[in-house]
């Protein structure tokens, strides 16, 4: 094996720590080891990342490269193996209960919709305040304020499988942000939707971040996507799953659509091209072996 | 427009077989003891709604199907809400429940009259035993089928066990239920009519029995009538219920209005 191969046989690593008091979210040392009965898989290995309040920043990577876990991760929905994660100074999880009041600082949308078919529009965006036992008229007047917010008035009574892909998703937007978190918590949201849509929800979604003055963390594959509305791209590597790089995009919210039009978008888009075709050979190659 | 589309094919397919009914008659000469006139069938219904005991039978077998498909509804949702969730119990129980499924149930009959005799408990048994395999194997599906992203959300929402079953998992197994008993409560009219004509004294089963021995053929079709539509108001029931509880559900709306 030659010299250059066994440098090579990790990509650089990154570590995204804030300095003290400045993260809203903080990840320390975060793996996760999956095990099945044939192998064991390492997702994610010693992340450190800290977020800022009302920073929005995507998570950007090859499939497999632990975006989606590193989120799921942050949302409580999967436990570390080892390290840390503390959600504006509350450590999300104590052994194996998560901290209800991190919780409620999180927001979450999945790439699927995943809105409940026998619930209406309104009633679908309500669910959270409902499973918070807050009162009927509530949370309707909610319902209405947020369907206006991501412009779905009108359709409150509408039923899921009468909505286009693009207007299930406004819902599950909606629905995450009814009960006011603080953390918006996005993976692939507008994965399934088509390239024309997907450019309206991304200008929608600047819109809503910024009246709703929430924090974003964006799990997204497309690099365009990513630069286009992070205040801080961080860029996965895979097997393990690492920070590769961090790249700030220093332009002010909300962004034009004429700004993927601009030297400082189109640098940062190739530079990121770039590292991620490098850590696709590398990755292949190790032939899929992994760890 | 779809709307009528049942009724008016239903309207031409009872003219069709009345006219095809009425051609072999005259065509073949059939003996009105094999196959009697439309006509005289409609008249045999007459005489037997007006009959002794007719309602008494009606009330008899109805009792007998209502109560044995209670009781597999409450088996089925019970055991299969158990087995649906824990995987280890319901391998274990899959060769006992593949055998009892492949058993010919109707040949166990005889057996259950010998052991609760001829009266409704015999019967009872046989409906339970026939509608309770569809629903309980749909149940099991069902509680298996809630989606894992529905149950990310849940999680996330931080919601209690209460919740997640009544939010959740309750809306996402009832159209399975409902499926199962779409084809139980067919199952338990068989299993009520099949139970009093193999060893019965009264029913609208054992009204076949008699009719058949009396050589009354226009008796015999007037009571397979009468049981169609007693069978066909049981299963617009169920129907009706699912109308009722999963309106929002695929199965229960219009293809057309669906599309989009």
């Amino acid at each position: 094996m030659s010299a250059d191969t066994t440098e090579r046989r990790f990509a650089p690593e990154v570590s995204g720590t804030l300095p003290s008091g400045q993260a809203e979210i903080d990840v320390r040392g975060v793996s996760k080891r999956f095990t099945s009965r044939k192998r064991e898989t390492l997702a994610l290995s010693d992340i450190d990342l800290g977020i800022r309040k009302q920073e929005f920043v995507t998570l950007l990577g090859q499939s497999g490269c632990g975006k989606t876990t590193l989120l799921r991760i942050l949302a409580g929905l999967t436990q570390p193996t080892s390290g840390e994660v503390t959600i504006a100074g509350r450590p999300l999880w104590r052994g194996d209960h998560r901290d209800d009041d991190a919780l409620r600082k999180l927001g979450l949308v999945f790439q699927d919709a995943n809105l409940f078919p026998w619930y209406s529009v309104e009633d679908n965006i309500a669910l959270p305040l409902r499973l918070r036992k807050v009162d009927k008229r509530e949370r309707l007047r909610r319902a209405h304020e947020l369907s206006e917010l991501v412009g779905l008035q009108g359709f409150e009574k509408a039923l899921p499988r009468e909505l286009s892909g693009g207007m299930r998703q406004r819902v599950a937007i909606a629905r995450a942000l009814s009960y006011r978190p603080e953390i918006l918590l996005m993976d692939e949201p507008f994965g399934a939707l088509d390239a024309m849509t997907r450019d309206k929800m991304n200008m929608e979604l600047q819109r809503i971040a910024q009246a709703t003055e929430a924090t974003v963390v964006f799990v997204t594959h497309s690099i365009g996507e990513a630069v286009f509305l992070a205040d801080r791209v961080v860029l996965l590597s895979a097997r393990p799953g690492r920070i590769r790089s961090i790249t700030e995009v220093d332009a002010p919210h909300p962004r034009p659509l004429e700004f993927a039009a601009e030297p400082g978008f189109q640098d940062r888009v190739l530079e990121l091209r770039r590292q991620l075709i490098e850590d696709e050979e590398r990755v292949s190659r190790q032939g899929g072996v992994i760890e | 427009m779809s709307r009528w589309i049942p009724w008016v094919s239903t309207f031409v397919a009872v003219i069709a077989m009345i006219v095809i009914w009425k051609l072999v008659i005259a065509i073949f000469d059939v003996s009105p003891f094999v196959l009697p006139q439309p006509e005289d069938v409609l008249t045999g219904v007459k005489e037997l709604v007006k009959s002794d005991g007719f309602w008494t039978d009606v009330r008899v077998t109805l009792t007998e199907t209502l109560v044995g498909f209670a009781i597999a509804l409450a088996l089925g949702l019970g055991l299969g809400i158990v087995l649906g969730r824990v995987a280890w119990l319901e391998q274990a129980a899959r060769p006992v429940i593949v055998a009892s499924q492949v058993v010919p149930k109707v040949a166990l009959i005889p057996l259950f009259i010998i052991w609760f005799g001829f009266g409704m408990t015999s019967k009872i048994i046989i409906v339970a035993l026939l509608a309770f395999f569809p629903i309980l194997l749909n149940v099991i599906l069902g509680v298996r089928s809630v989606d894992v992203g529905h149950r990310d959300v849940m999680r996330s929402l931080n919601s209690s066990r209460w919740q997640t079953f009544r939010r959740l998992e309750y809306p996402s197994t009832l159209p399975y239920v409902l499926a199962g008993m779409e084809v139980g409560i067919v199952f338990a009219v068989v299993g009520a009519v099949v139970g009093e004509y193999l060893g019965g004294d009264q029913g609208l089963g054992y009204r076949i029995v008699t009719s058949l021995n009396n050589l009354e053929a226009e008796t015999l079709f007037a009571v397979i009538f009468v049981l169609t539509l007693f069978g066909f108001l049981l299963y617009l029931a169920v129907v009706g219920l699912k109308r009722f509880l999963i309106p929002w559900h695929d199965s229960t709306i219009d293809r057309t209005k669906a599309s989009t």
